[in-house]
């Protein structure tokens, strides 16, 4: 019968063994065996043994290692929580669980507006497909800049378009999520940037394709069609949820003004100017341009005489 | 052992010692330390690492060297040599200087970052810092384009040229995507392989707009 005990002498360890948490937390493993192994062990004269070896060295040590332990639980604990504070992307890892069949299929509705206006409409919470959106419309028009020359003083072409499509998605996001606060409307902030984000294919679609073909007519259709029908698909659901007519139309009225706008923008302010714009202002019944006198006498008069007194000074 | 033969150990007798463990290493000299070498062989090892990488990646076949050891001395190399060469490219004058390199640099770790927070968002299985690696090293095909952009447009800057261009430089986008994808999609559950490779082709196709737009002063 083995009576003996193997003595393991400490002093050969490294200096960090009391202080180091992973060899605290290997000790407090191998206590818990120990302790599981004498529960079980047989009783007599190894117990005898083993209080005595307690009593001598093994009060100092088992206060250490008390001490050490509970340091090493404590330490634990407050590194777990600041890690699933800061570090922990899972927050926002439900928000990005789709299938590609459920990204393309949410794409194509959100260009068909929904017809039943009075009861609320389901709004997917997603945020891969509208992220990926605005990462299309960046790439989109940095092509159109790239291909009208567009000429950036303070700043880059790059920095210019992350920004535009980002401050667009988020700002107006918060901005719509507010007014919704304000008007009582039942929707939350995810919901928002998935259908603010979503509603950016439209977008996406016409600048793509005004960008190649370079007709202002064809823009302005496209601009009617697509994006009517996107802004349209985006107020039906906002009208879905909120109650009252004036906060409806506030709503509305909000979000259809600042979408179309925004369309209108990123096709003018980074496309190239042709000369045909003055044409299209004028609207298509108008004959092409003419120089027509116009016909104020008293006007022209004035003008003749001061001109000639001018000239007359400087000569 | 003939004497030892007769040794018998009485019962009574508690048999015990010390049983010393000695925790810590045999002796310094014995331990990996890679302190002591010449810089010759550091610097060759890391550079053999890192050409054996460039090998997997022009070649991408289904092993796991590239993922297993990553390192990002590959990506801090391609990425900065694009940078330069993207430099001092622009349409006219010099208030529009063309990708600057610190553009260029953004573009490219950021992009990357975001790819890689977006595949695992999705359910992927491989490390950040894996991701990063094998997204940078697939740069290589790219800046290959743009060294062979650069010398098409030395010879002129006409529409044969560019042709020349946008068929070189698609290809090595098609490879680029292509390599990556090889590495990454593996990491995903099998339905999900196009929701990681749409950004990965967005990331490299604006890497190789930046390229082909690339015109020389």
């Amino acid at each position: 019968q083995g009576g003996g005990s193997a003595v393991i002498d400490m002093e050969n360890m490294d200096d960090t063994s009391g202080s180091s948490f992973e060899d605290m937390g290997e000790m407090h493993q191998r206590m818990k065996e120990e302790e599981e192994e004498e529960a079980e062990g047989e009783a007599g004269a190894g117990e005898e043994e083993d209080g005595e070896f307690l009593g001598m060295k093994g009060l100092r040590g088992q206060l250490g290692r008390q001490v050490a332990d509970q340091m090493w639980q404590v330490g634990k604990r407050q590194a777990s929580r600041a890690f699933s504070l800061y570090a922990n992307i899972d927050i926002l890892r439900p928000y990005f669980d789709v299938e590609p069949v459920q990204v393309r299929a949410r794409l194509l509705e959100s260009m068909i507006p929904v017809k039943m206006i009075n009861f609320p409409q389901k709004i997917a919470g997603e945020l891969y497909g509208p992220l990926m959106l605005v990462f299309t419309l960046v790439a989109i028009l940095l092509h159109g800049m790239k291909t009208s020359d567009t000429i950036i003083r303070e700043g880059t072409l790059m920095g210019t378009a992350i920004g535009t499509c980002f401050g667009y998605w988020l700002g107006v996001s918060s901005f719509m999520y507010f007014l919704a606060y304000l008007c009582n409307a039942q929707i939350t902030m995810v919901q928002m940037l998935s259908l603010l984000g979503y509603g950016l294919f439209g977008h996406c679609i016409t600048l793509f394709v005004t960008y190649n073909i370079h007709l202002h007519s064809l823009f302005y259709i496209f601009w009617l069609v697509v994006g009517g029908l996107s802004t349209l698909r985006m107020v039906a659901v906002l009208v879905s949820r909120t109650v009252g007519h004036t906060q409806r139309l506030i709503l509305c009225g909000t979000l259809a003004a600042l979408h179309m706008l925004f369309l209108l923008y990123l096709h003018f302010a980074y496309h190239k100017v042709v000369e045909g714009i003055l044409d299209t202002l004028e609207g298509p019944n108008m004959p092409p341009f003419q120089r027509v006198a116009r016909d104020i006498p008293v006007v022209s008069n004035a003008v003749l005489n001061t001109t000639a007194k001018a000239i007359a000074l400087t000569l | 052992f003939p004497g030892l033969a007769d040794v018998s150990i009485s019962q009574d007798i508690p048999v015990e010692g010390e049983i010393t463990v000695p925790v810590g290493s045999q002796s310094p000299d014995e331990d990996y330390s890679t302190l002591d070498e010449p810089v010759k062989d550091t610097i060759m090892r890391d550079l053999k690492a890192v050409g054996k990488k460039f090998v997997h990646v022009m070649y991408p076949r289904k092993s796991s060297a590239l993922l297993r050891d990553w390192d990002l001395w590959g990506p801090l190399v391609l990425c900065v040599s694009l940078a330069l060469m993207l430099q001092g490219g622009s349409a006219d004058s010099k208030d529009d200087g063309g990708p600057q390199f610190a553009e260029v640099f953004v573009i490219i770790w950021f992009g990357a970052v975001v790819i890689t927070l977006n595949s695992k968002l999705l359910g992927g299985t491989i490390s950040f810092f894996q991701s990063l690696c094998v997204l940078g090293y697939c740069v290589l095909p790219l800046t290959v384009a743009m060294l062979v952009c650069r010398l098409v447009l030395l010879a002129g800057a006409g529409t044969v040229s560019f042709i020349i261009r946008l068929i070189v430089v698609g290809a090595m986008f098609g490879w680029s995507t292509l390599a990556s994808t090889a590495f990454l999609a593996d990491s995903q559950p099998p339905n999900r392989k196009a929701l990681v490779v749409y950004p990965i082709f967005l990331f490299y196709f604006v890497i190789s707009w930046m390229i082909l737009t690339f015109t020389p002063q």
